[in-house]
Formats: structure tokens, sequence, C-alpha cells
């Protein structure tokens, strides 16, 4: 906490990461493009999760709620003829909004009880998306106007606008670990009732939490809509989504600023790798993926990495002490 | 017509019931949320269904054989994979049920397909005081309470079933009164895989059955825990009527489509109002 957060190195190695993030755009071919747009909604989803489910250790499987309630309010927004950039602001919005309402009755739970609400609450409202035919098309799914352009130019649009949602949660993810908001947060993770008692109000930094977490993954979900042009309920109000984006942060490191970025870029490169050669064990390999994390580095590899350069570091020949 | 509908909303609801028992023994014992549990009542449907069909024993008996391998299944997946994570918090172990779940689906999709199977029983049905029954049906209401009850009574009574309340209520205790721990959480997640096989073995008497159903079957499984209140029988009787006759009811006042949001819908509701379920209190019993 003492260290400053911007220091010249850092500055440089951001502004390289981001040279080379843009660069990639322009030179790739469309598969590697769209596997880099499929990456950068990952980390953000990632990031996101890690606000609630790391800092602030509450196990929230409500994600892929998020994410379709950003999709539905984004496309029936551009359905309208309204411009895109407006209907993002509005998902997002709806999104915080949506959290506001929900965090303050599910926030009130703690533990097991938290978690299946979370879920149920994908469940009810991929339901509701099924069956409110007249706003959503129902099970039929929704088309969205598709951006004019050549279908080349349009692809690096949609991966650079989900690359500029990437950098602005990474900015607010350093922003809140740096703040008193984000010591609350760990607070909370630790202790809730000593964390109530030395004066944090704990209800209103959950609430606020969940809010940002809610407001960044409805904005990717809009984002989404508008770049596949086609939603429909199953897919984008899906329980796995809410799985698999705990999975990555835990694969990285949750509770850590990179941890989210390096599991997603890890947990994607092994699904674009392996998933191309078995297509119909999809979700035995996921399965295979989730179980290996839970056994092998239940702590993320980035905590892993990092105690064992440690111990290299300083020399021991054997640490009996257990972080 | 109404006392027709009450009679289905209960008929389904001893399915529910045993469907759900399973589920809320292990939550309340090992404090793990087992994601696999509708993957097991889709098992144990298909140890029945192959078991009459291919054997031509009888459904009951089938079923029971269903109830015996997964035991095993259960015990054996609880000591070396789950026995793991016990301690561990609950996304944990949710997680890494899921996990199981999702190889555990894929592999039951690649060897039985998706196509739904049934037993294809038709013993009739009988008409008491107007309402129509079929036999079928009453007999795996049958199965579903007479295997909740033995789970009751066996709670209540046998040594074994102290063990798993002492455990239940504290575990370090236990330790102390030289109950085995990790002993009796295996026997736990048997007898709760048990109880999901039974289900699916009396389900197999009603519904077809596929392994896409596993899903909607552990969705059950949550909504009446929680209604009735997580980890207790009498609390799972209580969550499994309440969602039979809900759906009964439903169905008629919103439209068959919307029964499952209306559970979930409801569950919300009991866990933020109630979260202790409508006759929920401490302790298995």
């Amino acid at each position: 906490m003492n260290e400053r957060l911007v220091t010249l190195p850092r500055i440089l190695a951001a502004m390289l990461l981001i040279a080379a993030v843009i660069g990639f755009g322009f030179y790739a071919n469309n598969y590697l493009l769209q596997a880099g747009t499929t990456l950068a909604m990952s980390i953000v989803l990632c990031l996101a999760w890690n606000i609630v489910g790391g800092y602030m250790g509450y196990p929230s499987f409500a994600t892929a709620a998020f994410f379709g309630l950003g999709a539905y309010i984004g496309g029936i927004v551009q359905n309208y003829d309204l411009p895109l950039a407006l209907a993002w602001i509005v998902a997002a919005a709806g999104g915080a909004v949506f959290a506001a309402l929900l965090g303050s009755i599910l926030l009130g739970l703690r533990g097991h009880y938290f978690a299946i609400g979370t879920i149920a609450v994908v469940e009810v409202m991929r339901e509701v998306a099924n069956n409110w035919e007249g706003l959503t098309g129902g099970a039929i799914g929704m088309n969205l106007p598709i951006l004019v352009g050549s279908p080349r130019a349009v692809g690096i649009f949609f991966y650079l606008a989900m690359w500029a949602l990437v950098l602005i949660t990474f900015v607010l993810t350093a922003m809140i670990v740096n703040s008193k908001f984000g010591f609350g947060l760990r607070c909370i993770r630790q202790n809730e009732s000593a964390a109530s008692m030395v004066g944090i109000d704990v209800f209103k930094f959950k609430v606020k939490a969940f809010i940002i977490s809610g407001l960044i993954v409805a904005a990717a979900g809009a984002v989404y809509a508008s770049m596949v042009a086609f939603i429909e309920p199953k897919d984008v109000f899906n329980v796995l989504m809410s799985i698999e984006v705990p999975v990555m942060v835990m694969l990285g490191a949750a509770g850590t600023v990179l941890g989210p970025l390096v599991g997603a870029v890890i947990y994607v490169l092994l699904k674009e790798l392996v998933w191309v050669n078995f297509i119909n064990f999809h979700s035995a390999i996921l399965g295979i993926i989730i179980i290996t994390v839970i056994y092998a580095v239940p702590k993320g590899i980035l905590r892993e990495f990092q105690s064992r350069l440690r111990s290299i570091l300083t020399a021991r020949p054997l640490n009996f002490r257990k972080s | 017509m109404l006392a027709q509908y009450i009679a289905n909303g209960l008929l389904i609801g001893s399915l529910y019931a045993c469907l759900a028992v399973g589920f809320s023994l292990i939550y309340g014992v090992l404090s793990i949320i087992n994601v696999m549990h509708g993957t097991f009542v889709v098992l144990g449907a298909y140890i029945t269904i192959y078991c009459s069909q291919y054997l031509g024993i009888s459904p009951l008996i089938a079923a029971l054989i269903g109830c015996a391998i997964m035991f095993v299944f259960g015990y054996l997946t609880q000591r070396f994979l789950i026995n793991e994570v016990v301690a561990a918090p609950i996304f944990i172990s949710f997680t890494l049920t899921f996990g199981f779940d999702l190889l555990l689906n894929n592999a039951m999709i690649h060897a039985f397909t998706a196509t739904p199977r049934s037993l294809l029983l038709d013993y009739g049905s009988i008409t008491v005081a107007g309402i129509s029954l079929s036999v079928a049906r009453l007999g795996a209401m049958v199965l579903a309470l007479v295997l909740t009850g033995v789970l009751y009574w066996l709670l209540r009574h046998s040594q074994m079933g102290r063990a798993i309340i002492a455990v239940r209520m504290d575990r370090h205790a236990a330790t102390l009164l030289g109950i085995r721990v990790p002993q009796v959480y295996a026997i736990t997640f048997g007898i709760g895989t048990l109880m999901a096989a039974a289900a699916g073995g009396a389900m197999a008497l009603v519904f077809p059955i596929t392994p896409l159903l596993s899903g909607t079957f552990l969705g059950k499984s949550f909504v009446i825990c929680v209604l009735g209140g997580l980890g207790s029988v009498p609390g799972a009787l209580v969550g499994g009527f309440a969602l039979g006759l809900l759906e009964s009811f439903g169905a008629v006042a919103f439209g068959a489509q919307w029964s499952a949001t209306v559970g979930f819908a409801l569950m919300i509701v009991v866990l933020v109002l109630r979260p202790s379920g409508l006759v929920g209190r401490k302790g298995f019993e």
C-alpha cells in the first residue's frame, strides 16, 4: 500500500502493452481477432467478478444475470434505432440499477445462501427472457442492427471497444484496491462483524462493490450483443458463464489485480487450443480444467509463482512456513 | 377439479421430497452443495430403466439395485474426491462438484445419448371420489415416501444415524466422542446419492428420462430445500409438497411455461425473508 501506484516503469510497460494490443488488432487474421475479442471480454468479466468475489469474498454467481441483462437492454435500445454508444451507456446504467436492487436484497445473506440466491437470479432472468416474448423475442432470440462497414473493420472496432473496456476496468480495479474503499472490502472478506465494529458501513460497501461489478458486466454484455448481432436467452443467461468466470479468476489468483488477467489469458488459450480438437467433449474438458485448478492450484497460478520465486530468492533450504 | 390439482400436486410432491432429501442431507452434514445431485438422479433412473428392460425384473427391484450401486458410487466419490475439500470454503466445494458434474454429464450424454428413455408402464389408473390416479404414479409415490421415511427412522434410531446427526451438530465434539468423522462423511454422501438414485427410480416410473434433465432435477432440489429449510428431512418433505402443489396450481394460474420460474422466484423470496425455510430450525432431525 505504501508503494507509489504510478511509476515510470509501470507507465512505460502499460504503454507498450496497449500499443501491442492495438497493433495485434490491425495485423491479426480474422480468427485471431475473434479470439482476441473473446479474451478481452473474459478479462473484463473476471476483473468485475474479482471486486465482489475476490476482494470482498462474496461467492457471486450472478455474472450471467448482469451479462444477459446488459445484452438485452443494449439490444432493445439499439432496436429503437438509437446510437450504439447510447445503448451501451443505458445498458451499463441498467446493470447498476439492477445491481443496487439485487444487492440490497441478496447481500444480507451469507455464504451458501448468497451463492444459491445469485444462481437462482440467473435462472429466473433466463426464464423471464424466454417467456416475455413481446420485449425480448422469447426463445427465438433477438436480432440487432448490424454495423455498416466491412466485416474486418467492424471486427477491429469491437476488438478495440472490448479492450478499451478492459483498460477502464483495470484502472478502476487498481484505484479501488488502493483506496479506503478497497481496504474496507478486504476487511469485509476477512471478518465482516469486525469490519462493522471498526466503523465500516458494511452494507453500503457491499452494495457499492456489487453495483460497480454489475455495471461493468452489463456494459460487456451490451458490447457483446452488438458484436454478435443476435442474442438468445440460453446464450446470454448461461449459468456456465457464472461458473467459468470465477474459475478463471481462481486460476490466476482471486483478490489480486493481475490474477484475473493471468487466469483469463491461460484459460482462453487452453480453451482455444483444446476445444477445436474435441468439440464433442466441450463440457467434459471444462470440467477437467475446473477439477485441476481446484486440486492443483487452489490459490492461483500467480501466488504459486510468487511464492516459488520468493523461496528461490531468499534461498532458504526448506520452507516450513505455510503462507 | 380442485381435488384433482391437489392430488396431482401431492403425488409429484412426494417425488420431489425424495429428490431433495439426499441433497439436503449432504448439505446439512458436509456443508457441501452437491451439484452432481441431478446427475445422480438421472444415473439412478437409467439403472432402473436398463435393469428392468434388459434383465426383465420388476421396476421396483431395479430401482433398489440402482440405489445399492449408487450408494457405493457415492461412498467412493466422497472418500477419494470430495473429502479433500470438505473443510474448504463453500465456493471451492461448489465449483469442484460442478466440474465433476460437467464431466459426468458429458460422459452420460455420450454413453446414453440425449434421447429420452422411459419404462412404458401401463398399469392403468384408478378413480377415487372423482380423482383419477395413475397406478404407476401411486407406486412411485409409495416408493419415494417409504424410502424417505426409512431414512428419517434410521437417522433417529440407528447408531449410524445418531453418529451422522452428531457430526452435523458439532464435528469437533463428535471426533472427541470417538466418531470416525471421515467415515461418517463418506456414508452420508453415499446415503445422499442413494436417495438421489431412489428419486431417479421413482421418476423413471412416471416420466421419460434424459441426461439433459439433470439440471432441472438439481434446480428443483435447490428450490425444495430452501423452501422447507436446508438440511432436514421434514424440511425436504414440506418443501417437496409445497413445490408440487405450487407447480400444479401455478401451471393453471400462470401457464405451464412459468412453473419453474414461479418456484425459483418463491425461493428467492423465502431465502430473503426466512433463510431457515418454512419449517426450518437448526439440527438435523
